[in-house]
């Protein structure tokens, strides 16, 4: 069925330089061969063009040539001397040769000095089979070294072993700068340099530290660009080069990169961002490269599990059981209760077929349209505002598109910590001049950083962001920075008219703001200013604009402002989220909303009804289902008893946990599909193990529309991929399904979705990647979308006004607490826990300001205790002159953090999106551990009891307790 | 390391160190390239350039550490340490070579009791191999304390030094 399974390994082809942009061509003659060439491609380029190479060990074509190793020397007829390829650009009519007598010499002569201070060691060395010098050394034919090895050298230099994923040995180091060149130019992070001089230089990260006391973010460019073994993956040493190689997309963050898994049987042992990856461009970030052994560790759930009650133990028995089980369980609580008393929840880390196929079980099988999807919780206004505004869902653009833009606004986003690789090619961007604006609480990375500096931070509260969005608005129709000729040719001219109005008034203005969102009125109007008339502007948004009680106004603002300066449908503008999880796009695309069919078609159109209903051969229901939220409190209420959970941690990730689990404890079948014992399958009652992207077939869609194959590269660890077990689920409940490969799947969704009508696995094998719309008009793909005019016609302007969120300073609670994520860590870190990332973040803290702790007599790493009028926990504190006084932030990546004890049941007022960003807090220094996490350390012990067959007898004694502990604590 | 983790708290400036930092960047930090004349400030206010000051030093100029780490390490000129109370720098070039540069640098090794390269344990002297003072034509030639003098013998070094005070004695306890 698939075309592509295992390739042989062959290491992508590297054209020394990067490609030249120019559109004018000139012709050369390089070793008697003719070639024609893009003005500016450097010799070396031209070179493999033509079909030779030249030696090389300084330059790679991911990287700017540096002219520094020597070995890429050419002759040029008429020339004098002997120029380095790399740095020469061809020019029309010259005749160069790449060989001769004479560069031999000088190339033998150079290399002799390399390897007389380098360790001959190289049929041991972890990178033997995979060496740039040793290739070298063959190619240029040395066979004797005159200089010995006597005389000063490297070669007793410790090995830097302080990053868990590579180790460092300066012994092995020929000082190339392709490290530091990549941590630059490709990463932007500049952690590391050359310090000395001369026979002293070395590769030095930061002063010369240790790599985990230096700047480094372990994005692994530089291992990458290492020509020998001087950098290289302890996988790499531990299991030897790998053998073969599978294509496949990373499932951590909406980036979606692609990647090489290097493969040795069923084992990885690399993963290599790819070069031609339209999302990466051959860049990966610490997660995507590094954080993949969770796969394969002990804590993976591997046998199916049932019980009778989440105080019994947990019983191991066959797939057959366990589902018969399920099946059994839901139609008798549908028997007795009714249809609606069941319901499901696909995946956002799972597959669009598998997140297809959980909506078609629930629509066709549970008979009902209670499904919904984690994105409920993160951008489920995005979908809403967009799709309101421009009559799309999703994001505009390519990242590329970022390459062209000359204004650059980060609202609520944090993309060098969330959505790493993205963010080394916007700040890249910003190093070759963009202009930056920052709409942050919190002061990140991009605001202040080496070669990056926001022309503008609105370091506006947290909660005021339609305020501020409003005074940009106003900034705009006051003066005079509309773009009039696009709104009149694209906008439906009432509409805007309307708004025009609405953001003229005189309480929108930045001055009426301004002690309402704490920014001064003269920085909002420099920045609208900057967006409105700096060239191309582009806007990138993440969870801080979506996550509000006013996301989805928000969202709308957002959309008002590109519309109003015409900053949309073309390259290098657009209004971009910055989705969270890998397949976010795409389980909100393929129905996973209690109210839309796949493609976001309302189950009340009977038009798309009837074609479902004809293709699935059942009757479909024209009502919305329950959302997440509603299916909590209808579980509270007894009338929600049946849930089938697949790959979503609500106990972790949903606000308010205290609410999440008395309505899970209150269901009668809570069935979790899952890698790992997550927090919800501590309140389940059949557990079924589920299989991580490298154990299936699939597509991801990521933020930017593009649907990337996802291959499997060993089998399922617990014998069925995750589509699979839901068509076993879907088969005992009596309704049939009977692929044998996900392609079958995408077929389905083609057939049934217009705007994926021409995606297949054939035309992904083919394109790599596509970007929705694919169809008739797109057959490969929509890259940008909205260009001569909106999806749904005329873009639509509408009223955002301003309404402060009911979640308020207080006397009793007098900070605001806002969330967010850690580059090392991903989202409720199932997966990043269970690998060496938690060397780079161990535990959630309380980011404060030094004035708010000081005012607390609060010292760095003490405890302390947040509380909410939700709950409270408790967490170590650490002092940061990010926070502006008055607002403390956290993460959520640890369950015993409980930071989502404390957030509130607050929620957008158009998709129920939970306002995790504003929480009105207390914080106190305390001694101990508060009553929830006492309580949660007490069920959580018992839980792993239970699952390893301990305390069989005394679970019956102890289940009043647990139950009690568990679902009411004070 | 990754943004949020607490970092280690820096090291703390003494107030002559703050002083010297505030005033090389309030000459220096917006001008473009300003990095290299604000290390010099600091150099001669302080005589080396504390480690400390990299994070201050880095942000001000909107660089990483280790970049301004490179800058310092490339010239020999800036010192991380603390110097010596003198410092004598012999020029090791092949004029002065040639000039008897090699018996010179013994004889300040033995009348200083400092290896050249190094800095006496009691800190008095420190002992600096130089590579061209641009005095080839009247070599060999050495910097005393800042101050070049050409066509040195014994004679003249000895007297070099011996003008040079003494330590007092609780100096080196």
């Amino acid at each position: 069925m698939d075309t592509t399974p295992h390739t042989p390994l062959t290491p992508p082809r590297d054209f020394g330089t990067p490609a030249s942009p120019s559109s004018q061509s000139v012709t050369l003659a390089i070793d008697g061969f003719s070639v024609t060439v893009p003005a500016g491609t450097s010799l070396m380029r031209a070179a493999v063009l033509a079909g030779t190479q030249i030696p090389k060990l300084c330059a790679t074509d991911s990287l700017e040539p540096f002219g520094s190793c020597r070995l890429c020397l050419v002759e040029i007829e008429g020339r004098r001397g002997f120029p380095a390829s790399c740095t020469t650009p061809a020019e029309s009519g010259m005749v160069v040769r790449t060989q001769s007598e004479r560069l031999t010499q000088l190339r033998r002569g150079v290399m002799e000095l390399y390897l007389s201070d380098h360790p001959l060691d190289c049929l041991t060395c972890a990178s033997n089979g995979d060496c740039e010098l040793q290739d070298m050394a063959g190619q240029v034919g040395l066979r004797h070294m005159r200089y010995g090895f006597e005389g000063r050298n490297h070669l007793q230099q410790p090995r830097d072993d302080s990053n868990p994923y590579f180790s460092y040995d300066p012994s092995k180091c020929i000082v190339c700068n392709r490290c530091v060149r990549a941590c630059e130019e490709i990463q932007g992070t500049f952690a590391l340099t050359i310090s000395g001089r001369g026979f002293d230089s070395r590769v030095s990260p930061g002063a010369d530290q240790p790599f985990m006391d230096s700047d480094c973010v372990s994005c692994g460019a530089c291992v990458q660009a290492c020509p020998t073994a001087t950098l290289v993956e302890k996988t790499v040493q531990d299991k030897g080069q790998p053998e073969h190689q599978i294509l496949t997309t990373c499932a951590y963050c909406g980036v979606g990169c692609t990647f090489l898994a290097e493969m040795k049987g069923t084992d990885v042992v690399r993963m290599t961002p790819w070069k031609e990856g339209k999302a990466n461009e051959g860049h990966a970030c610490i997660k995507g490269r590094f954080a993949w052994g969770y796969a394969t560790h002990p804590d993976r759930m591997l046998k199916p599990m049932i019980r009778a009650r989440i105080t019994d133990p947990w019983q191991e028995v066959s797939w057959d059981q366990a589902i018969g089980h399920a099946a059994r369980e839901f139609k008798r609580l549908q028997a007795k209760h009714g249809v609606d008393a069941v319901g499901g929840i696909s995946s956002s880390r799972c597959t669009n077929e598998e997140t297809y196929l959980v909506q078609k079980l629930v629509r066709a099988a549970f008979g009902n349209n209670n499904v919904d999807t984690c994105a409920r919780v993160c951008h489920s206004p995005t979908g809403y505002g967009l799709g309101q505004t421009y009559g799309t869902s999703a994001g505009t653009q390519t990242f590329k598109s970022v390459e062209q833009a000359d204004v650059i606004m980060v609202i609520g986003a944090n993309p060098t910590d969330a959505h790493p690789v993205f963010g080394s090619r916007l700040k890249k961007r910003l190093r070759q001049g963009a202009r930056l604006i920052v709409v942050d609480p919190r002061r990140i990375d991009l605001a202040q950083g080496p070669h990056v500096r926001a022309d503008y931070h609105l370091q506006l509260r947290p909660g005021t962001n339609v305020a501020l969005i409003n005074a940009m608005a106003h900034v705009l129709v006051t003066e005079n920075l509309i773009n009039q000729p696009f709104i009149d040719q694209r906008c439906e001219p009432d509409a805007f008219n309307i708004w025009r109005e609405f953001a003229a008034r005189p309480e929108n203005s930045p001055e009426s703001v301004a002690e309402v969102t704490g920014v001064p009125a003269e920085q909002i109007r420099a920045a609208t200013r900057l967006y409105a008339t700096g060239g191309n502007a582009a806007i990138y948004y993440g969870l801080g604009v979506t996550e509000h009680a006013q996301g989805s106004t928000m969202v709308i603002g957002i959309a008002n402002l590109a519309m109003a300066t015409g900053n949309i449908g073309r390259e290098g503008v657009g209004v971009n989220p910055l989705r969270g999880q890998n397949n976010v796009q795409g389980s909100c695309d393929m129905g996973s909303f209690p109210h839309e069919y796949p493609g976001y078609r309302h189950v009340s159109d009977e038009a798309t009804r009837i074609q479902f209903e004809q293709d699935w051969g059942v009757v479909l229901r024209p009502d919305p289902g329950l959302r997440i939220p509603n299916m909590f409190d209808a579980a509270l209420s007894g009338e929600f008893l049946g849930l089938y959970c697949q790959g979503e941690d609500m106990v972790q990730s949903d606000p308010n946990t205290q609410h999440v689990v008395a309505a899970l404890s209150a269901m009668e079948c809570v069935v979790v599909q899952d890698i790992f014992l997550n927090e919800t399958a501590k309140y389940a009652h059949v557990f079924l193990p589920g299989s991580s992207f490298l154990e299936k077939d699939g597509t991801f869609t990521n933020a930017e529309r593009r649907i990337s194959r996802v291959r499997q590269v060993m089998p399922p660890r617990a014998g069925m991929a995750d589509w699979e077990i839901t068509q076993a689920f879907s088969n005992a409940l009596g309704y049939p399904m009977h692929y044998t490969h996900p392609s079958q799947i995408m077929d389905e969704i083609a057939r049934l979705t217009p705007t994926f009508s021409r995606v297949s696995y054939a035309l992904l094998d083919r394109e790599g990647t596509v970007q929705w719309p694919c169809d008739a008009q797109h057959p490969t793909g929509t890259p940008l979308m909205h260009v001569n005019q909106f999806v749904r016609g005329k873009g639509r302007f509408m009223l955002t006004r301003y309404v402060p969120t009911d979640e308020k300073i207080t006397r009793r609670f007098p900070l605001l607490l806002t969330t967010g994520r850690i580059l090392s860590q991903y989202n409720v870190g199932a997966q990043t826990r269970r690998t060496q990332n938690v060397v780079f973040h161990p535990q959630d803290t309380l980011e404060i300001h030094p004035h708010d702790a000081e005012e607390r007599g609060i010292h760095e790493g003490d405890w302390v205790g947040v509380a909410s009028r939700a709950g409270e926990t408790v967490l170590r504190a650490h002092l940061s002159e990010r926070m502006q006084p008055g607002v403390v932030y956290t993460t959520f990546h640890f369950p015993e953090s409980g930071a989502n004890v404390i957030t509130t049941d607050n929620s957008d007022w158009a998709t129920n999106c939970p306002e995790y960003k504003v929480t009105a807090v207390q914080v106190a220094r305390v001694l101990h551990v508060s009553q929830w996490q006492a309580n949660y350390q007490r069920f959580n012990k018992h839980q792993l009891q239970l699952l390893k067959g301990q305390l069989v007898n005394e679970a019956l004694q102890s289940q009043e307790a647990t139950h009690h502990s568990a679902s009411e604590p004070s | 390391m990754t943004a949020s983790a607490p970092s280690p708290s820096p090291t703390p400036l003494s107030p002559a160190e703050t002083q010297a930092l505030d005033q090389a960047l309030a000459h220096w930090q917006a001008e473009p390239g300003g990095l290299l004349p604000a290390l010099h400030v600091l150099q001669d206010e302080l005589g080396f350039i504390p480690p400390a000051t990299l994070p201050a030093l880095a942000q001000a100029f909107g660089l990483s550490r280790a970049e301004v780490h490179g800058v310092i390490t490339y010239y020999h000129h800036f010192r991380q340490t603390p110097p010596a109370h003198h410092c004598l720098g012999l020029c090791q070039a092949e004029a002065c070579q040639a000039r008897g540069a090699r018996a010179l640098t013994q004889q300040a090794q033995d009348l200083l009791q400092c290896t050249l390269g190094h800095t006496r344990s009691d800190h008095h002297w420190q002992l600096e191999a130089v590579s061209c003072l641009g005095l080839c034509a009247s070599g060999p030639a050495l910097m005393l304390d800042g101050t070049l003098h050409a066509q040195v013998d014994a004679q003249r070094l000895q007297a070099l030094l011996a003008a040079v005070p003494t330590p007092p004695m609780e100096s080196s306890s």
